[in-house]
């Protein structure tokens, strides 16, 4: 009990308004809801990777994000949250959708989603699973969090420390989306000018529309990725 | 809150993440359960940027940077992987991952390279003349 205190006592003067008034696990109202919404997003992730039916995986997954999108209100991370709504459920959960349905997936139960080493599988998660938590609470016992005061994650203060401090990477993730754009594109027009002769390429004088956001490659590649397939 | 909530849950969702993409058959299937894999990462990065940014004085934010970082960067290897799925697909006529078996090792050496690759290529022969047909 002492070492515990000692670091208890050592979280407090590190964070100065924390770690006094805390029991064991400390329920306060906002973890209540962190456990909650928690337990959604981890069962709509379960749901995720074990149905047999494909377009219910990806609606499921749709849930597990939104609910992480939560998670990070909670933590008062708030430009995160909406990033993660605007990017991944508006914009990568309808590309896998569009892959999904390109790939002319079963709509019904698809009796083949999980190969046969789901066993070997299992047991690889769960191992990893237990030695993490594991881990992870062993070591961050007598950690608490602040969340009182200003948001952490605020528009204003994400936008001034990632324009203050780390606009080199910032500029470089834009020219790597960049690559990723025209990769996409050279994806898809390759294989497409490959399988398709050059009087029918010639007849449909297709130009892909070049738009400005960062989920446009592959929005981009499956027309011509349709166009191919057919 | 307790830094255990969220770390913890980061974990689980990391494993699951984990058992997707070891189990999984379809790679659509595959690169859902790699973006759960991500977003476990970005929530524990966005955690201990909460919990850095209120225990000391001078931050950089640089968990939510990168968290912003991973989300682009996610967002274009999606495209990218849907890309090559797409052109697999195009190809082969299957995203099973399974049966993606050119690279393997320890196979027959004169099994079914030769047949399957003349099969292949007339496959793809018949492919062009239906897109021709279609268009």
């Amino acid at each position: 009990m002492t070492p515990a205190l000692t670091t208890a006592a050592a979280t407090a003067a590190a964070t100065p308004t924390a770690a006094d008034g805390h029991g064991f696990l400390s329920p306060s109202g906002v973890e209540i809801a962190f456990l909650l919404v928690g337990l959604v997003t981890l069962g709509a992730a379960l749901v995720t990777v074990t149905t047999r039916q494909l377009v219910h995986a990806a609606l499921w997954l749709v849930v597990a994000l939104g609910g992480l999108a939560v998670e990070y209100l909670l933590l008062t991370a708030e430009f995160i949250a909406w990033v993660q709504v605007l990017i991944y459920v508006g914009s990568v959960v309808v590309l896998l959708l569009f892959g999904l349905m390109l790939t002319k997936a079963p709509i019904g139960r698809s009796p083949d989603a999980d190969s046969g080493n789901r066993w070997a599988a299992l047991t690889v998660a769960v191992a990893a699973a237990a030695a993490l938590v594991w881990v992870v609470v062993d070591a961050f016992r007598t950690t608490w969090i602040d969340l009182d005061g200003a948001a952490a994650g605020s528009t204003r203060v994400t936008g001034a420390s990632l324009f203050r401090n780390w606009v080199l990477p910032f500029e470089a993730l834009s020219v790597l989306l960049l690559a990723a754009l025209v990769g996409a594109i050279v994806l898809s027009r390759k294989a497409k000018a490959t399988t398709t002769a050059p009087a029918a390429a010639a007849a449909t004088p297709e130009t892909p529309a070049t738009s400005p956001s960062p989920a446009a490659p592959a929005a981009d590649g499956t027309p011509g990725a349709k166009e191919g397939a057919r | 809150m307790h830094l255990a909530y969220p770390a913890v849950l980061s974990a689980l969702l990391f494993c699951t993440g984990l058992y997707g993409v070891l189990a999984r058959r379809n790679a659509i299937l595959v690169l859902m359960s790699v973006e759960l894999m991500l977003n476990a990462v970005n929530l524990n990065l966005v955690a201990f940027d909460v919990w850095l940014s209120k225990a000391a004085r001078e931050t950089l934010h640089s968990g939510q940077a990168l968290t912003l970082f991973t989300i682009t960067i996610a967002a274009a290897e999606i495209g990218i992987g849907l890309a090559i799925v797409l052109a697999v697909y195009r190809n082969r006529g299957t995203s099973d991952i399974d049966k993606l078996r050119d690279t393997a090792e320890g196979r027959a050496p004169d099994g079914p390279d030769g047949p399957d690759s003349t099969d292949r290529t007339a496959l793809t022969a018949e492919e062009t003349e239906k897109a021709e047909a279609t268009a």
